[in-house]
């Protein structure tokens, strides 16, 4: 996996802020917010459109294409991030609204080059078929295991019902979350 | 998505003054967005001024409060917090579990109290801006829900000119639990029954809550009462997880010696509103709950019940619903 610290991109629509970090009643629709957000530990000066969403920010702005575009309407969870750690749709989030705060993407997992446990557990028990729901899956899955929500089939079942898989790896994904929760508890004792 | 103007608010008064003041222009205040968000990039709602009030849930209405008379919800807490905090589950069960049965776990890190009992139908001639006629978002256009297909649809509270369904779950705990709504708005600060707060379509299902230009729910006060213990709430969906309700129902029983003191009833998925069901209340007090007596509360709740085609099925599958939502009750250990 490709390392974030090469995404320095500068966004089409992106430009260094002025003066003000919160966005401004500027009196016209049209005129970019101003804001700060911190994406997997790098700070972003950004001025954009106030209906760009944090998925299409990501996307689009900061080239971070992991984070997919299913539904855009907050049913699929193929979106998914973590904003301060909780896991969110962000195709329903303003990046706007998000000004200020952490957003952990699946660009973010990996650590010297060594993949996040819950990425690992969906390689080694093929926990997708196509791939696209993947991001989402295991961004919910680690906050899954951090709620303390996946300590049965059942719970796991039920709490990664907001990701939707087409090719319904399900009993893979939860197999994954099963082995992965053990190994995040060993890996946040290190 | 249309052009907006977008404000961060840092206390409940600039709130709203900044959506007071411009009262010409359409404003929507943004919380959670689960809602605002979705129905703006459908074009359904057109804000033209989005005033966001998340940097408020710091202060008292981002907190939940238990005290002596009852239980103070701030509309700024999550609903994912509010379905598991301990005070909720324990005292308020019926609160906690239609919460906890609602959405995804992202949508309930997300969604706001306030913001949740406000979410707009999912009626799909509402979603969708391609049908012309929808009298709820183009008064006087028609519904094409009445003769079109309607599976999703309301049996109780509607009209000739609206039947979609209200498509919440803690509304209907609220409720059942006689809560009441704390408001403020650049006139000043009232409290309102949850009851009074969600009007029925009538011949005006665009107007669908009681609240002023401007207005916000700054929380939620439900009284306490020998009730709340001896409560849940039964949902019954298309599938086990992660979507809205067919039939679903909140039920808070005070027994004594095993008979019926006081039972509180509301019904969801097939009303137009959160639904109180006061005859089936009355049709069981002083009795003890059986198959017998469940019957005749559930057949006293539809009994003004009216069916549109597809969505018949409700009918029975409600009162199936609340039969065993009642039996379920009155047997829990508590």
């Amino acid at each position: 996996m490709a390392s974030v610290s090469t995404a320095t991109v500068v966004p089409a629509f992106a430009r260094a802020s002025r003066a003000t970090p919160a966005a401004a009643n500027s009196g016209d629709a049209r005129a970019p917010s101003d804001f700060t957000l911190t994406v997997n530990g790098r700070d972003h000066r950004l001025a954009v459109d106030s209906r760009t969403s944090l998925l299409d920010l990501l996307r689009e702005h900061l080239a971070l294409t992991g984070t997919k575009k299913g539904c855009d309407h907050g049913q699929c969870g193929a979106c998914t991030v973590l904003l301060d750690g909780r896991r969110v749709v962000s195709c329903l989030t303003l990046a706007v609204a998000a000004q200020g705060r952490a957003v952990t993407t699946i660009e973010g997992l990996a650590k010297n080059g060594e993949l996040h446990p819950m990425q690992q557990a969906f390689i080694d028990h093929d926990a997708f078929q196509c791939g696209y729901c993947t991001p989402g899956q295991i961004m919910s899955a680690i906050a899954c295991v951090n709620e303390g929500h996946a300590e049965t089939d059942a719970d796991i079942r039920e709490y990664m019902s907001g990701n939707l898989c087409r090719c319904a790896a399900y009993p893979n994904i939860v197999a994954a979350v099963r082995q992965a929760r053990p190994a995040m508890k060993t890996a946040s004792r290190d | 998505m249309r052009p907006f103007i977008y404000e961060r608010v840092s206390d409940w008064a600039a709130a709203t003054q900044a959506a007071g003041g411009g009262a010409s222009a359409p404003v929507s205040y943004l919380a959670g967005g689960t809602t605002l968000v979705d129905l703006m990039r459908l074009d359904v709602m057109r804000p033209q001024r989005v005033i966001d009030i998340n940097a408020l849930q710091d202060g008292r209405y981002g907190r939940i409060e238990l005290g002596q008379n009852g239980l103070r919800l701030g509309a700024l807490v999550r609903m994912a917090d509010a379905a598991a905090h301990p005070d909720v589950r324990h005292h308020y069960p019926v609160i906690g579990q239609s919460l906890q049965l609602a959405a995804s776990a992202q949508l309930r890190n997300m969604a706001s109290l306030g913001g949740n009992v406000l979410q707009r139908t999912r009626c799909t001639y509402f979603r969708d801006v391609s049908y012309a006629a929808c009298n709820k978002r183009n008064p006087g256009s028609g519904c094409a829900a009445l003769a079109g297909v309607n599976r999703m649809h309301a049996v109780l509270g509607g009209s000739d000119h609206c039947i979609a369904t209200y498509p919440g779950d803690f509304g209907q705990a609220l409720i059942a639990l006689d809560a009441t709504v704390d408001l403020i708005s650049p006139d000043g600060a009232r409290t309102i029954p949850f009851a009074k707060l969600h009007r029925q379509p009538g011949d005006t299902p665009d107007q669908e809550t009681m609240l002023r230009p401007g207005e916000l729910i700054v929380s939620f006060t439900v009284p306490a009462g020998p009730w709340t213990r001896r409560s849940l709430y039964l949902k019954v969906r298309d599938r086990q997880s992660y979507e809205f309700a067919l039939a679903s129902a909140a039920v808070a029983l005070d027994l004594e010696d095993g008979a019926v003191r006081e039972a509180r009833i509301a019904l969801g998925g097939v009303a137009t509103v959160p639904w109180r069901a006061a005859d089936a209340e009355a049709a069981l007090r002083g009795k003890t709950i059986d198959e017998q007596t469940a019957m005749a509360a559930a057949d006293a709740a539809f009994a003004g019940a009216q069916g549109h085609g597809h969505n018949d099925f409700k009918i029975e599958l409600g009162k199936r619903t609340l039969r065993r939502a009642l039996r379920q009750a009155a047997a829990l250990e508590i």
